[in-house]
């Protein structure tokens, strides 16, 4: 086993430093000018070779990448927007729990109805629920993003309008309804400089812990609303999938011998189909659930952009887009860090899971 | 003797089943999926909406109508005569949009762009993975290695993401959309050849044109790659719904088609603040893109299971 995670490791660094001179490589690509576009088009030629050569633009483009891998790797410094004038790590901080949140509900929704759905398909398989299930999950499949999005704030926001289902179409809180930082009202004396107050506001930014770890169930409850419908037009696709997944894994499960068996014994029918049939056809369902990560966060920037939320994926959008190199660098390789780590952490379960996989 | 005495018969040869090619056979098993002729069905309903485009379409899809149609409002709501809009108003199917356009028109020139794009977006990358993957499963060694790691550099990227950045450094449009959305699934498309090759690669009948001296590029154009092309086939086709979703998702972000150009995803986005008052704006090419990719996420299912001859077929 350790053996098999040290490989995984291993094979992950060539990626990881990959990543790192793509994501250097595609912002230094941007079309147009840095400077231009950070201080206006009326900047003058003084103050623009002025800001490149304060910038190390000027330098030749593998020695700008070595500076950057310097910078990020052994200092841990993912530099100053040019933009906000503030650090990169700090708008993180305020942004990543945005999407982070938005993932963790998108992936419980589409997991817990997923499986349902694909258990009661493949227990009934043939039957009308099961064909009325997969025609839900191939329309599932097939609903664009942004226009899931869009429907969800149609029906949701203004057809139940009044009504005791009416969930509002953007924002993560209501004005009015406040959520302050748990170490602010535990009194913690924090300085903005340390490393505390870093990981703390990491936390503090998370609206559901934060409510929970201050009792502020006010804006628990609101934030919940809020989060109800970006995760539905982001869970929606991997729901889907994993509807399809859980179904046809159980149904081959089911018609294996030891289930007859099991039946046989006496067992309740609920313990064969939860406790043996569903336990040994969960492999693959792990497996997709890990898949489906890239296409949460490539959701991610839809759904931040229609639902108004200002996650990490809306922020690199926007950064493009006005070609804040230092922003889009390091908000995408966390963005792709994260997203190997994660990957890496699926392999592995997945080879605690099986053993055939980590003795292959 | 005996043995002599006894008429020797020789058993017919009883054919209890014609042979069959493996895509015969796969055409018969798609016909019989449901699911497979709903979607070939769409599809095909779509192919002939694009092709006669310019005959279904009533107008120009670019064509602003306001000083051409007396009493024109903008974003006004579908006017059909069938179903009792009254006569003395020209009929506008799925009304107008914000610029006087006939926006029946537009979705009808749509289905042109969304196939076009499906089709060139899957075809760049079929083309790229496919020398990419085939490369590396038949070399092997240190090139097989340098290429998959990258491979592995591009699938660490939300796909999404990764090509806004490419669109971004080649600058928006339809075209660079494609060949950005392109350019993302290369390495899916790349793998499921290296696999295939890597397979066919180790078969006897390669043993032999290698044993004969038949020169290695020959080896594999052709007679590995055409051995390995069906699960291309399924990946190409569920691949084509995916690359018309992400091309107009591109648009949707205006990073893809600009206006005025009839495109779905550009159309969801130009009303998309008007959906509580123009909702038919948003939600009709909408669920044109949605039926598209259906379409082909059907046949694509479809395929899978057809062209799996270990499958257990009832």
């Amino acid at each position: 086993m350790f053996q098999y995670i040290a490989r995984r490791v291993t094979l992950a660094v060539p990626v990881l430093v990959g990543i790192l001179f793509v994501t250097f490589a595609l912002a230094r690509k941007l079309p147009g000018d840095p400077c231009r576009a950070v201080l206006g088009e009326r900047a003058t030629d003084i103050i623009c070779d002025e800001f490149i050569r304060r910038n190390g633009l000027d330098q030749p483009i593998l020695w700008q990448f070595w500076i950057y891998f310097k910078q990020i790797v052994i200092e841990h410094d993912l530099g100053v927007s040019f933009r906000f004038g503030r650090p990169v790590s700090e708008i993180i901080v305020e942004r990543l729990p945005v999407t982070i949140e938005l993932a963790l509900a998108a992936m419980i929704f589409a997991t817990i109805l997923g499986i349902l759905f694909g258990v009661i398909s493949a227990y009934w398989h043939n039957s009308t629920v099961d064909v009325l299930v997969m025609v839900g999950a191939n329309i599932g499949v097939s609903l664009p993003i942004f226009v899931l999005g869009l429907l969800l704030q149609y029906v949701f926001a203004l057809v139940l309008k009044d009504s005791f289902l009416q969930l509002p179409p953007s924002g993560r809180l209501t004005s009015g309804v406040t959520n302050p930082p748990f170490f602010e009202v535990w009194g913690w004396d924090l300085s903005p400089e340390s490393a505390g107050f870093f990981f703390f506001s990491l936390i503090a930014n998370l609206n559901f812990i934060n409510a929970l770890l201050t009792g502020n169930w006010t804006a628990l409850g609101d934030a919940f609303k809020h989060m109800l419908l970006p995760a539905i037009a982001v869970g929606t696709i991997p729901l889907a999938i994993v509807a399809r997944i859980t179904r046809s894994s159980l149904l081959e499960v089911l018609s294996l011998d030891y289930i007859r068996t099991a039946r046989a014994k006496g067992l309740a029918e609920m313990g064969v189909v939860f406790g043996h049939g569903l336990s040994n056809a969960m492999l693959p369902v792990v497996t997709i659930l890990g898949l489906q990560l890239g296409s949460l966060l490539s959701g991610a920037v839809l759904t931040e952009t229609i639902f108004n939320l200002a996650g990490l994926g809306r922020t690199l959008f926007e950064a493009i887009t006005a070609r804040d190199y230092i922003i889009v660098q390091g908000v995408t390789l966390i963005v792709a860090v994260g997203f190997v780590v994660i990957n890496l952490i699926v392999d592995i379960s997945y080879a605690f899971l099986d053993p055939r996989i980590r003795l292959s | 003797m005996a043995a002599e005495s006894i008429p020797l018969t020789v058993p017919p040869i009883v054919r209890t089943k014609e042979p069959t090619s493996l895509y015969r056979d796969a055409i018969r098993h798609l016909l019989q999926k449901r699911s497979a002729v709903v979607g070939m069905l769409i599809l095909l309903a779509l192919t002939l909406i694009a092709v006669f485009a310019p005959l279904i379409a009533p107008y120009d899809p670019e064509q602003q109508l306001i000083g051409i149609e007396p009493g024109i409002k903008k974003r006004s709501a579908p006017c059909i005569h069938l179903l009792g809009c009254s006569t003395d108003r020209p009929q506008h199917i799925f009304g107008v949009d914000a610029n006087f356009r006939d926006f029946f028109s537009r979705v009808v020139y749509g289905s042109r762009l969304s196939l076009q794009v499906g089709f060139a977006s899957v075809t760049f990358a079929i083309v790229v993975g496919t020398l990419l993957g085939a490369v590396a499963g038949f070399v092997g060694g240190w090139l097989d290695n340098v290429i998959m790691r990258l491979m592995d550099v591009l699938l660490a990227f939300p796909a999404l993401i990764l090509a806004i950045a490419i669109v971004t450094v080649l600058g928006p449009g339809l075209i660079n959309a494609l060949i950005a959305i392109g350019i993302v699934t290369i390495p899916a498309y790349a793998r499921v050849i290296r696999s295939s090759v890597l397979s066919v690669k180790e078969q006897d009948f390669i043993l032999a044109d290698r044993a004969l001296g038949v020169p290695p590029p020959r080896i594999l154009f052709r007679d590995i790659l055409p051995n390995s092309i069906t699960p291309l086939i399924v990946q190409g086709t569920l691949g084509i719904g995916t690359a018309i979703v992400e091309v107009a998702a591109l648009s949707f972000l205006g990073l893809g088609a600009q206006p005025p150009t009839p495109e779905w995803g550009l159309m969801v986005s130009a009303e998309r603040n008007q959906i509580f008052t123009a909702p038919h704006l948003v939600f009709i090419p909408g669920v044109a893109i949605a039926l598209v990719v259906l379409g082909f996420n059907l046949l694509g299912d479809g395929l899978q299971d057809a062209l799996n001859p270990r499958l257990n077929r009832r």
